[in-house]
Parts: C-alpha cells; structure tokens; sequence
C-alpha cells in the first residue's frame, strides 16, 4: 500500500512540476511560437523588420487593387488600429477576399510597405449557410454577432 | 494475504472483462454505424454549403471529429498507463496498447483531412503553426509508445516505460487544445466550445455532432475489439481462457490458448 501510495504522489507531483516547466517554456518562447505578427507590433517596433517575418491581420474594405493583365495585387493589411500596404505577385487563395483575414509572408522596405512572396487565408471559426449571412448582414451584423462596421468602434 | 488478494484481483480483472467487452461491442459498433450513415449523409448531401467556403467546409464532418477522438484516445492512454504504473493492473496496460494504434490513426486522419482542407482554403497543405504542429507532435508521441513498446521484450518493462512516455505527452493535450487561443495560429479557432454557444448554424451543427458521436462510439467499438485480443494474448496460458473455449467446442477454428488447434474440437 505504502509504495503505491508513494508513486502516485510521485506521478502527481512529477506532472504537476512538468507542467509547470511547460509553461515556462511556451510563455518564454511565446514570441516564437505566434505564427504571425500584427500591423500594431510593427508600429510598436516590436519585430525585427530587417528579417523576413509574417505578417496578419484583415484585409481592408476597398484596398485591394489589381493590376490588369498580371497577378500584381496590392492592398492593405489592418488590425483596425494600424495599417500596413502589401504587395503581392502571386495566386491568392480562394477564401482571400476584402473583410477577411490574411497571413503575408515577406519584407518590409524602408517606406513601410510590405512586400509578401505567400499569402495565406485566415479563416475565422464561424459556419453558416449563404441565406443566414445574407440575413445578418442585411441587419447589420458580422457572422459572430458583432457590429459589421468596425470603423464605428471605438 | 495481500499479496494474493492481488494476484487474484489482476487476474480475475481481465478475467471478468474479457466476456463483457464482448457483450459491449454490438452496443458500441451498430449505434456508431448508423450514426456514421446518417451523420456522413445529413453532413455531406443534405447540410447546405457555406456562405464562404462552398462544399469545401464539408471536411469538417470528418476532420473536426478525428481531432477530437485523436486528443480523447490520447488520454485514455496516458489514464491507463498511470493506473498501470501506480497499481499494475493488466487490463490498464492491456488498454493503454490499444487506444495507441487507434488514436495514432485519428491524429492522422485529423491531419490529413486538415492539409487536404488547407490547401484549396488557406492556400498551403502545411504551416507551422501552434495548432498543427502541437497536433504534429501528438502523432509523434503516437508512434513513440508504440515504438517504445515494441522495442522492450518484458511485457512489463514495456508497459511501464510506455505508459511514462504517454502521460509525460498528456502535457500536450492541453496545449493542443489551447494553442489557437494563446497564440496568433493559422488554424482558426475553435467553433464548437463548451463555454460559448457554437459559432456554427444549427443545420451544419447537428451533423456534425452526430459525426462526432458515432466517431466516439466508433473508437470504443474497436478499443473491444483490440481489448479482446490483447486479453487473448496476455492470458493465453490461463486456466480460465482454455476453460472458456473449452465448453464452446463449435469454435473449433477460434485460436486454441495452447496453440494446438483443435485440441478444444
């Protein structure tokens, strides 16, 4: 009985002190474990613009502007706090789209714009059918319930 | 006194098991069967398309529940692998070996489907981000019980260095499950959560949980099934295995415990 009791209280305090350390760890790294970084750090200064880095945020209502005949876009990326102009060569996937979320993978030059090689599509985590998202934006509402205007927040 | 008190409880635990994992399995495996026709079904036919995404969303039906069963395997693995290593219960260890294949295959099918949905979507089959590379890691710590296990002859040894490695991994379940809310992730967060209402409308919602349903049902039919066997091999010299099949001689072509067949015909 004793030994067992013993190792339970082991196994307990084993996980216990394991995950603390995990903690530790991933708060420590935490700056390398977020996959990409937002208009708002890089106007905090708080990434290392002289290295590639990723880039996310929403793409801004009406930013997008292609340029005929090619596959240039440019368009700008915002967290509705700070924005940053992207330029992109490239096959952009099917969910990217004004409104919705984006991942760029680049550089920023020294005039502030971005120029991507990936753009990736972020998803958000709502599913509906097109009849309940016409509904809702017709009153005025984003898919989580939210104003759909965000420029109309404070 | 204890001492045989144990040797019979461990004994009589997989003993006594045996028959009623046999009687669960029909109540696991029809219900999962039917649920998974009717899920796929309502998910794949009858569910309208997504405002955004099209028919492509219709993935989820397949992904989210695999990566649901992947991290519930998990800790039904990394469970019986302590009560094994704190009260050496067989059938704990017996338990612990056959969730690992199962749930090893539902963190590869969550990955699967997940890289499949990504590349049309996102616009890449893979990124490294918190969320597929923590999942990434659960697969690996799949394989490395397994592998561990296999590559120690004593069934005990075996158990015990296999159930620490599993609940040393348990610490990335958690992480799994939380990585798309402390860091910024690709993967999008969760849609179903216990503590908000499912960001998901009701006609796409039902099947899915029914999906996800039969795919628990469906992971506890083959947990039997492995369960079964893995009895039948640990106990395969027991009395009481050569007497069950003993009294049943139409089972002639069923494995013989002593390895001479038909000896029970």
């Amino acid at each position: 009985m004793k030994k067992r009791h013993r190792k339970l209280l082991f196994i307990v305090i084993g996980m216990a002190g394991l995950a603390a350390a995990a903690a530790l760890v991933l708060n420590a790294f935490s700056s390398n474990l977020v996959y990409f970084r937002s208009p708002s750090d890089v106007a905090a200064g708080k990434v290392n613009t002289d290295n590639p880095f990723r880039l996310g945020g929403m793409v801004r209502e009406g930013s997008v502007v292609r340029v005929p005949g090619t596959l240039k876009v440019s368009f700008v990326v915002t967290d509705y706090e700070q924005d940053v102009a992207i330029h992109y060569d490239g096959v952009l996937p099917d969910l990217f789209r004004e409104g919705q979320g984006v991942v760029t993978e680049g550089r920023l030059d020294a005039e502030g714009v971005f120029t991507a090689h990936t753009v990736l599509a972020k998803h958000d985590e709502n599913y509906m059918p097109p009849e309940v998202a016409d509904a809702l934006e017709k009153a005025g509402k984003s898919a989580d319930g939210s104003d759909l205007s965000p420029s109309a927040t404070p | 006194m204890s001492v045989i008190k144990e040797y019979w409880h461990k004994l009589s635990s997989a003993k006594h098991f045996y028959p009623i994992a046999g009687a669960l399995l029909p109540w696991f495996l029809i219900p999962a069967l039917l649920m998974l026709i009717w899920g796929s079904w309502q998910g794949l036919v009858v569910a309208p398309a997504d405002y955004q995404q099209g028919d492509s969303y219709r993935i989820i039906f397949v992904h989210v529940p695999a990566a649901w069963l992947s991290m519930m395997a998990y800790m039904v693995m990394a469970i019986n692998g302590a009560i094994y290593l704190v009260w050496k219960i067989k059938l704990a260890d017996i338990v612990a070996e056959s969730a690992a294949p199962i749930g090893a295959s539902f963190t590869f099918l969550a990955l699967a489907t997940g890289s499949l949905w990504g590349k049309p979507m996102w616009g890449t089959w893979w990124v490294w981000d918190a969320r597929l590379t923590s999942e990434l890691v659960l697969l690996f710590l799949y394989l490395g019980t397994i592998a561990l296990r296999g590559a120690i002859d004593d069934r005990q040894r075996a158990g015990r260095a296999a159930g620490l490695l599993g609940l040393v991994g348990a610490i990335n379940v958690p992480i799994i499950h939380f990585s798309v809310e402390w860091w910024e992730t690709l993967h999008q967060p969760a849609t179903v959560s216990k503590f908000s209402a499912p960001s998901m409308h009701s006609s796409m919602l039902t099947p899915l949980l029914v999906m996800a349903l039969a795919f628990t049902l469906f992971f506890f039919a083959v947990l039997m099934v492995k369960i079964r066997a893995g009895i039948l091999e640990q106990e395969r010299h027991s009395r009481w295995l050569s007497a069950l099949y003993a009294e049943a001689p139409e089972t002639t072509t069923t494995y013989s415990p002593e390895g001479e067949p038909g000896r029970n015909g």
